[in-house]
């Protein structure tokens, strides 16, 4: 499993590009970024290589970040890859809270999934032949 | 017995026991006296009280029992600022006799001045020193005085209480916060007084900077008034700072605070019944209301020199609570004020006040005690948001707790004060945090 930076963000103007600037300004660079809104308020979650340092840099300058376990699994970047997985979730009964994707470098893709039940999860994943990469895999 | 809470302290102290456990008898016949000699002081000395007795066809010789005193006229606030500034003065202002003025913000109008002789001055100075007593404090304590200097009634007058009560005073005044914390420590201060905001703020600092103020500092109670302070509120300052909170009440307009304090066992405020008289009033007819029920708080003032009132409108809500209190002080007690009748909000006709906010937010763990109700309209209707910021601790990665919080606290609002609200999750230290009285309304209806 690997650390997701998780922001509370005001849906205020300027609120997102503030917090680029400030990961940018410490040479935090992302891997992925994406942002569910409502209409008060936004979370943006964030996959970068040092999640620590982000989670630090972030609350010092006044943001409200938290780290979150998930799992990111690499998937085959074809038709029906993801698909394959969540059957296998489902299945076994096991809720998704939220999921999202990115492609590294070459052709790889990344599944990014929020699953409370960690162990199952981890056992359902490599019994359908997929694998959950670990922090020095998904950064190396 | 209600439970109280914060820190266990020693043996109850107080400051005038002769006083403060006075036989009711004995007492009684010492406010008619004073209330006769207030009386005629304000007859003789105030046209603006000749005149209004006058017109009631009243004399101050026809004060012949305490309950004479419903025969005299009310004071208004209006009538403080008609006065405007020292037409309410029984003794003028270049006489040599006044030693100080104090005057509320007049942000409403004229400000409100109230003149105070040495003796003023060391009247309010023992009602005060009671508080100090009243947390367990005495002659070896060093009272930190973290409410603002100047015009408000607040940092002088906690001022005076330390003077009186011989303690060791740190005169603060409010803001520079680190400071206050780093001395709060360095000196062993034992007694903080200031607002309930203030104070929170205070604690929050200290965590912070890295301390645990409730095992590292030496302090040990809190005073705090001039704003309204939930059960809520109060322990989370008496867990944090490691005290002992009293409510103390008072307005500028009558003395300042001191005019009544809660003691260590938290369940009503004892009035300096020695020094004012307290009638509770049904707001809209002025007659008294039976014993425990609440009403508007009325005011009259018994050793004043130099600005004397008689039956003082306050606006406050609160009640006389019966029976006796454990600390042995016969003084009896008020309640926590209730709200303000000015600050009650109306809200689609429904009266309601900030503090009920709070009383809600209170019992929801994930949020802290920072809030803000901002009242707009939408169309023709009233629309209420109430920010509000979660705790550290709160889980907002996954979007339906935010939502799950939301709606909670939302039907808790509307079956306890029937008022339907949206609430508005900010961002950390997005509530402004206050270092005297706390804004904790926003009214931008009609705008």
């Amino acid at each position: 499993m690997i650390d997701q930076i998780t922001v509370f963000l005001e849906n205020n103007k300027g609120r997102l590009a503030a917090l680029c600037r400030t990961l940018g300004d410490a040479g935090i660079s992302m891997r992925a970024l994406t942002v569910a809104d409502t209409a008060q308020y936004g979370v943006a979650r964030i996959i970068a290589d040092t999640p620590a340092k982000a989670y630090e840099t972030l609350n010092e300058k006044g943001f409200r970040a938290s780290l979150t376990k998930v799992f990111a699994v690499q998937v085959p970047d074809h038709a029906g890859g993801l698909a394959t997985l969540l059957d296998a979730f489902d299945n076994a009964n096991i809720n998704v809270e939220y999921a999202y994707c990115f492609v590294t470098q070459g052709d790889k893709a990344v599944d990014v999934l929020r699953i409370d039940n960690h162990e199952e999860a981890e056992r359902i994943i490599a019994a359908a032949g997929f694998i959950s990469l670990k922090p020095q895999e998904l950064y190396a | 017995m209600a439970e109280t809470t914060g820190r266990v302290l020693g043996a109850e102290k107080y400051f005038q026991p002769e006083i403060e456990k006075m036989g009711r008898a004995e007492l009684e016949a010492l406010q008619l006296e004073r209330l006769q000699k207030t009386v005629a002081n304000c007859y003789e000395n105030i046209p603006f009280y000749k005149q209004l007795l006058d017109e009631a066809e009243l004399n101050p010789a026809d004060i012949e029992t305490l309950d004479d005193l419903q025969k005299l006229p009310f004071t208004l606030k209006q009538d403080m600022r008609a006065t405007y500034p020292f037409d309410l003065f029984a003794i003028p202002v270049n006489d040599g006799r006044v030693q100080r003025l104090h005057a509320s913000s007049g942000t409403t109008g004229n400000a409100t001045v109230v003149g105070y002789t040495q003796n003023d001055i060391d009247v309010w100075g023992d009602t005060f020193a009671r508080a100090i007593a009243q947390v367990g404090g005495d002659e070896h304590s060093i009272l930190q005085v973290a409410y603002g200097y100047g015009l408000f009634t607040g940092g002088l007058g906690a001022h005076e209480g330390g003077i009186r009560m011989r303690a060791t005073i740190l005169p603060m005044s409010s803001g520079n916060t680190k400071r206050q914390v780093q001395m709060m420590k360095d000196f062993g201060v034992d007694i903080l007084a200031c607002t309930p905001s203030y104070a929170l703020l205070i604690a929050d600092t200290a965590i912070e900077l890295g301390y645990d103020p409730a095992n590292d500092f030496k302090i040990s109670g809190a005073i705090l008034g001039a704003e309204p302070c939930s059960e809520g509120m109060r322990r989370e300052i008496e867990e944090k700072l490691g005290v002992k909170v009293v409510d103390i009440y008072g307005l500028s307009e009558v003395m300042g605070p001191g005019v009544s304090c809660e003691c260590r066992y938290q369940s009503g405020l004892h009035v300096a019944e020695d020094h004012f008289i307290i009638e509770i009033l049904d707001p809209d007819t002025l007659e008294p209301v039976p014993e425990g029920e609440y009403g508007e708080v009325v005011f009259t003032t018994l050793s004043k020199e130099c600005s004397p009132l008689i039956r003082y409108r306050t606006r406050d809500i609160s009640r006389i609570l019966p029976g006796t209190c454990e600390c042995g002080r016969t003084l009896r007690r008020m309640d926590r004020i209730q709200g303000r009748t000015d600050d009650m909000l109306i809200i689609r006709g429904v009266n309601v006040f900030p503090s009920q906010f709070q009383e809600v937010l209170a019992n929801f763990d994930e949020v802290t005690s920072y809030y803000q109700i901002i009242l707009s309209n939408k169309g023709p209707l009233d629309y209420v948001t109430l920010k509000v910021e979660t705790v550290p601790e709160f889980d907002f990665d996954e979007i339906r707790k935010i939502e799950d919080l939301q709606k909670r606290i939302n039907s808790e609002l509307k079956s306890n004060l029937q008022v339907s609200v949206d609430v508005n999750v900010v961002e950390p230290k997005s509530i402004e945090r206050s270092e005297g009285k706390a804004r904790r309304v926003i009214d931008e209806r009609g705008k």
